[in-house]
């Protein structure tokens, strides 16, 4: 298995779009402009790039005006500044304009690691989500992030915040795998419990799947690389089929995916539901593997959690 | 040649909208508005290069509002420049008028370049417009307009220093400086001053003017325009609720608008 940061697919993808499009500008925050791997894209266009220090309220309003002005500004910046130190910027003067801002949310999670809880973003899908005009991205693995920056630009007319890590983390799907935004993607079939995920913990719901098989239980894992707008079609086709589901995500599990699954639920095909995610702490200084383990975010976790939904189906 | 009478005229006739306007809105505020009144008549009477028939015009310069609050002046400008009838300006603040509390391109009012009114922003989106503006070779000007108590907002400096860092010279941000908010004056609310000290040393070309003196400002304003290699502000000392005699400078007047009894001798005092 290859390993790599979702970090390194962004940047990828966003020298790779520039190139046909020339409108593309990138926009430098808070000193991480080579650890969000924008730097590929300052290398290749220096003249498109703008280092704006660390000041993430303005680098939005900045953003916005070049929107403004024809362009598609990119800005990248760790997910907790990116997503709540700017949160009125982007609801004001980039949502509300409904300008096509495309805003990295780099190094999310808890698997930034020792770090601490100041750094580990753990609340920006909650946030963003709330904003009228934003779609979210949330890719699986390095392949996928490419994938997501390309329909960011080509898939979304408006905002887009595109939520990626910090870790390497198992690049285990094809670059052929059509990326729909707003569509998600069966990855394994199944009939007793569906697991639906969000991010790199697509990886883990499918090693728990393959154990969850030994034991005689069939989940179907689905990978939502767009968080909004949800794929309710598949959300409610899937409670239908297997009636019952556990959702992932590296996030709290107040207001997050898991959440914005369980409002379509029970909106139209309630059934039993069980939540990985982080719940209602902060985290703490640790290796990305222990801290993820730690918080019951690993395969282990997802399999009790689908023990669990199961006596309740 | 420009014809100031005729400016201090329409500044007038624009007064008199903000306030009938504000008094059928029943909320609103009304001191900034009218202290406003003529450096906005300056703006779409004579700086501005736009086209009211024409509202997406490529090559027109871009005003930024950054105080969304003193919508009303804005709106009355943009009605007697030509962007939408006159009569529409008694639909502010009102459910289904184009003419919002704070300034709502969504609900489709020409001549809006940005929904705005979270103080603090609109310097940093003129930064954006600057900087691709310069980007493109396009000889368009951005114009930005600020409160003095917006200055109290940090995001300001962030702007104001990438500003500087970039020479933006295709930028002039304009202070109200009317030395009060709606908690009182300004410097018992949190002192801004040495406010002209503080812009020259994030990098910025300071002017002066008479906010309430329609040819120092235009004449003001065509400074900024020649000034090259650094971004210019204007600091207009205006007074809040200016023509208005009985409310001049009286910060109550700040965040609140004229009951519709008192229309009437407002526009007296207008005379």
């Amino acid at each position: 298995m290859n390993y790599k940061p979702t970090r390194l697919g962004f940047g990828e993808g966003l020298k790779e779009i520039a190139v046909k499009n020339k409108n593309i500008v990138a926009l430098g925050a808070a000193d991480i402009t080579s650890s969000v791997s924008v730097d590929l894209f300052a290398d290749a266009f220096p003249e498109r790039f703008y280092s704006l220090g660390i000041a993430e309220q303005n680098i939005m309003g900045v953003a916005a005006g070049l929107a403004m002005a024809g362009k598609i500004p990119f800005v990248a910046t760790y997910g907790v500044f990116a997503a709540l130190r700017t949160t009125d910027q982007i609801r004001i003067s980039i949502c509300y304009n409904n300008l096509p801002v495309k805003i990295g949310g780099a190094h999310a999670g808890i698997s930034v690691g020792p770090d601490g809880a100041t750094h580990q973003a753990l609340e920006d899908i909650a946030v963003m989500r709330v904003l009228p005009n934003m779609t979210i991205l949330s890719p699986c693995d390095a392949t996928q992030a490419k994938l997501a920056v390309i329909a960011a630009v080509e898939q979304v007319p408006g905002p887009c915040y595109i939520r990626f890590g910090r870790e390497a983390v198992p690049d285990f799907t094809s670059p052929e795998l059509p990326f729909m935004v707003g569509k998600a993607q069966i990855m394994r079939e199944g009939n007793d419990v569906s697991i639906l995920s969000t991010g790199h913990l697509t990886f883990e719901a499918l090693e728990a799947a393959k154990i969850l098989a030994n034991k005689g239980i069939n989940a179907r894992v689905i990978n939502f690389h767009t968080i909004k707008p949800i794929d309710e079609n598949l959300i409610i086709k899937t409670a239908e089929k297997t009636g019952a589901i556990v959702t992932c995500e590296e996030h709290q599990i107040f207001g997050g995916f898991g959440s914005a699954v369980t409002e379509v639920l029970a909106k139209n095909y309630p059934v039993p539901v069980e939540f990985i995610g982080m719940n209602d702490k902060f985290g703490e200084s640790g290796q990305p593997e222990e801290l993820m383990q730690k918080y019951g975010m690993k395969a282990d976790t997802i399999i009790k959690a689908v023990e669990k939904v199961l006596i309740r189906k | 040649m420009v014809n100031i009478n005729e400016l201090e005229a329409k500044a007038k006739i624009i007064r008199a909208d903000v306030i009938k306007s504000l008094a059928e809105a029943g909320s609103g505020h009304l001191g900034g508005s009218l202290g406003l009144s003529d450096v906005f008549v300056s703006l779409y009477f004579h700086i501005l290069s736009h086209k009211p028939s024409k509202p997406d015009w490529e090559n027109r310069d871009r005003l930024i509002l950054s105080i969304g609050h003193v919508a009303p002046v804005f709106y009355a400008s943009l009605a007697h420049a030509g962007y939408f009838p006159v009569s529409e300006l008694m639909t502010l603040r009102k459910l289904g008028s184009r003419l919002q509390g704070h300034p709502g391109k969504e609900h489709g009012l020409p001549g809006i370049e940005l929904s705005a009114g979270s103080l603090g922003q609109g310097l940093s989106v003129a930064v954006g417009l600057a900087l691709g503006a310069k980007a493109d070779k396009k000889t368009w000007r951005v114009y930005s307009i600020h409160g003095d108590g917006e200055l109290q907002e940090g995001s300001i400096w962030e702007a104001a220093m990438s500003a500087a860092h970039y020479k933006l010279d295709n930028l002039t941000a304009l202070v109200d400086r009317n030395n009060v908010q709606i908690d009182g004056k300004t410097s018992d609310v949190m002192e801004i001053e040495p406010l002209a000290d503080k812009w020259k040393a994030f990098g910025w070309n300071v002017l002066h003017c008479n906010g309430n003196n329609i040819k120092e400002i235009i004449q003001t304003y065509e400074k900024a325009k020649m000034h090259k290699g650094s971004p210019s502000v204007i600091i207009a000392k205006t007074k809040m609720g200016k023509g208005v005699k009985s409310i001049e400078a009286d910060y109550t007047w700040h965040g609140k608008p004229p009951k519709i009894e008192q229309v009437e001798s407002f526009l007296k005092e207008l005379e």
